[in-house]
């Protein structure tokens, strides 16, 4: 239903270049990248705050590259969220309704109505400056979505708050995503990229590198960028996590294997990573002192700055970075099987809100 | 006097506090002197003198609408000064700077040549038998050109002071550029706005020299403080003066308070 169509905007230090994109209806769309990689910049052009050199922006079919802001229905989240401070929480909410001439009975409605879904009734005659962090959020998503924007543009939402308000937000930003609001989210956390997304388009330097569901991007980073953020290509979707009295968590790969780690059981599915550096190759099976064995036979090996890649088929794919003498003594060669042994403490968990 | 920090400094503190008292004294000694010297029967008889009262009064409202009527033009202009970036800005700036820096009596000449009967303005006008020369309206142009940097500096500082954000929010949400101005910046930059007011405002109804060539009449206070000053002397002018004295100041004070409630 968004069509962005080869957008470009030149600065005498940056460029924004050819960005084609699609966002179907209610997608969690993310944008990931490094600070200065123009993903906030890409966001102000679909708000209309900033007009790209060329290109096009289809909404529905309709090339709205040119309307007013004003005009364009899309609701944008700043990361220093912007409430007027010369307004009361009511009068912030009440803003975009105002001007859309609703009567002051069904402002209010609406007012009170957000209000109670985002837990700020409490404070709506109150000034916004002395508000929490989370209370400023809770206004500023409020006032954004108060005209039903079907369109949802983030920037940065989750940067500047502490974990635990990370966590409740990213649980209200998804069920807002459930409804059918259909957000564009952009971060250089490639955490809540993998929490959140249901797709993900990663930004470098002015330029769309990759775009796909979070598990192809990440197991398959086509740039540094992407494969620094995990530190590794072992990425896997998990479900039925299952917490041990030992403290040990157990979920399941999709192919059929158990892993096991350390982590908050409080959610059933997500995400699993380890680095490559973690994993300790062998030709045995015995004297593992690692929970996770995994075998397979070796399909690749490349060579890389510090030491060999190694390539083994699981029946999914585990890359083990090992020194040149590892590879020698252990005699590694194309086709030979080998057991991959990860660590609990190795394997990073990230939920799926 | 103490400075954190400093210590073993009390020379330097003396000198400094010394040389504060000596400006504070200049400043202060002539108001003083002129308030001591002038006894209050004389005061209280000038406060009955109707030439004294209407020039006072004049003064005020030509000073009060010429700082509204030139808000309309000059805000928008200091809006704009704030936002947005274009070729010779820096030139502008300075010209809005202009009045600051040239001799008050300059500025009279340079007004009395457009409006006189010959000049650009009053030729024109002249056709529908308008004369400006000598009118509240020749004293509002005069105490305009003075005053007005005042209100488009602090104008344009309070418009900086809003942050660009706070406006693409507004645009996002759906407002109009008029919308956002209106509701957004205007609020958010009044008090700087209302400040510049009042000190155009305060400018203006002080102004002499500009005022005095383009319209000895009618008298606006400070002619008339002068024209008595020319005819009678030092002691009859002195309860004028202190009357005007005592208006300047309230209007100070205004000021004062308007921009201290921050």
């Amino acid at each position: 239903m968004l069509v962005v169509d080869q957008i470009s905007k030149h600065f005498k230090l940056f460029s924004l270049r050819e960005i084609t994109f699609k966002v179907s209806q209610g997608d969690y769309f993310m944008f990931l990248g490094p600070s200065g990689s123009g993903k906030s910049l890409l966001l102000q052009i679909i708000a209309g705050l900033v007009k790209p050199d060329s290109g096009r922006i289809l909404f529905n079919g309709i090339d709205i590259a040119k309307s007013p802001a004003g005009k364009r229905n899309v609701g944008i989240l700043f990361q220093d969220l912007a409430l007027f401070p010369h307004l009361s929480v009511f009068d912030n909410i009440a803003y975009p309704l105002k001007l859309r001439k609703y009567s002051s009975f069904a402002v209010k409605q609406r007012v009170v109505e957000l209000a109670e879904q985002f837990s700020i009734s409490h404070i709506l005659n109150q000034g916004v400056t002395s508000l929490s962090g989370g209370e400023k959020q809770r206004v500023a998503l409020a006032r954004t979505l108060a005209f039903n924007p079907p369109i949802l543009l983030l920037d940065e939402p989750l940067s500047a708050i502490d974990s635990q308000l990370h966590l409740d937000l990213g649980v209200l930003l998804r069920s807002i995503n459930r409804t059918g609001t259909t957000i564009i989210h952009v971060t250089h956390n490639y955490q809540e990229a993998i929490s959140l997304a249901s797709k993900v388009g990663v930004l470098h330097n002015g330029q769309l590198v990759q775009v796909g569901e979070p598990v192809e991007v990440f197991q398959n980073p086509r740039s540094e960028f992407v494969a620094n953020f995990t530190g590794a290509k072992n990425f896997y979707r998990v479900k039925g996590v299952r917490a041990t009295p030992d403290g040990l968590i157990y979920a399941e790969l999709p192919f059929g294997e158990t892993i096991a780690f350390y982590a908050n059981p409080a959610y059933s599915n997500g995400f699993v990573c380890f680095p490559e550096e973690s994993v300790v190759l062998s030709t045995q099976a015995e004297n593992q002192s690692a929970i996770n064995v995994f075998s397979g036979s070796v399909i690749d090996i490349f060579a890389q700055r510090f030491g060999y890649e190694v390539v083994i088929d699981c029946g999914f794919k585990v890359f083990a970075l090992i020194t040149k003498e590892s590879l020698e003594k252990l005699k590694i060669s194309p086709g030979i099987k080998l057991y991959a042994a990860v660590k609990a403490n190795a394997v990073r968990f990230i939920p799926e809100i | 006097m103490s400075k954190s920090g400093v210590n073993n400094f009390s020379t330097f503190s003396l000198v400094l506090t010394l040389l504060g008292a000596f400006i504070l004294l200049f400043i202060i000694a002539p108001l003083l002197g002129m308030i001591v010297n002038t006894p209050f029967k004389d005061v209280a008889a000038t406060t009955a003198d109707s030439q004294v009262l209407s020039s006072i009064w004049l003064s005020i409202w030509v000073a009060m609408l010429t700082s509204i009527l030139f808000a309309f033009p000059a805000i928008p202009l200091a809006y704009i000064l704030a936002r947005y970036d274009f070729p010779f800005k820096s030139v502008i700036n300075g010209i809005i700077d202009l009045p600051v820096v040239i001799p008050h009596s300059v500025v009279g000449i340079a007004l009395l040549g457009l409006i006189a009967g010959d000049g650009l303005v009053g030729k024109s006008l002249d056709v529908f038998g308008v004369r400006l020369i000598g009118t509240p309206f020749a004293i509002a142009l005069a105490m305009a050109f003075v005053s007005l940097p005042f209100l488009i500096n602090s104008a344009r500082d309070g418009f900086i002071q809003v942050p660009v954000r706070l406006e693409q929010a507004a645009l996002s949400l759906g407002a109009t550029p008029f919308q956002v101005f209106f509701t957004i910046s205007l609020p958010l930059a009044w008090r700087n706005i209302l400040s510049g007011l009042v000190m155009m405002f305060a400018r203006g109804m002080s102004e002499f020299g500009a005022v005095v060539i383009v319209a000895y009449h009618p008298m606006v206070a400070s002619v008339m403080i002068y024209d008595r000053f020319t005819a009678f002397g030092l002691k009859y002018s002195r309860p004028a003066a202190f009357i005007f004295l005592v208006v300047s100041l309230i209007v100070f004070i205004l000021l004062r308070f308007i921009s201290r409630k921050r």
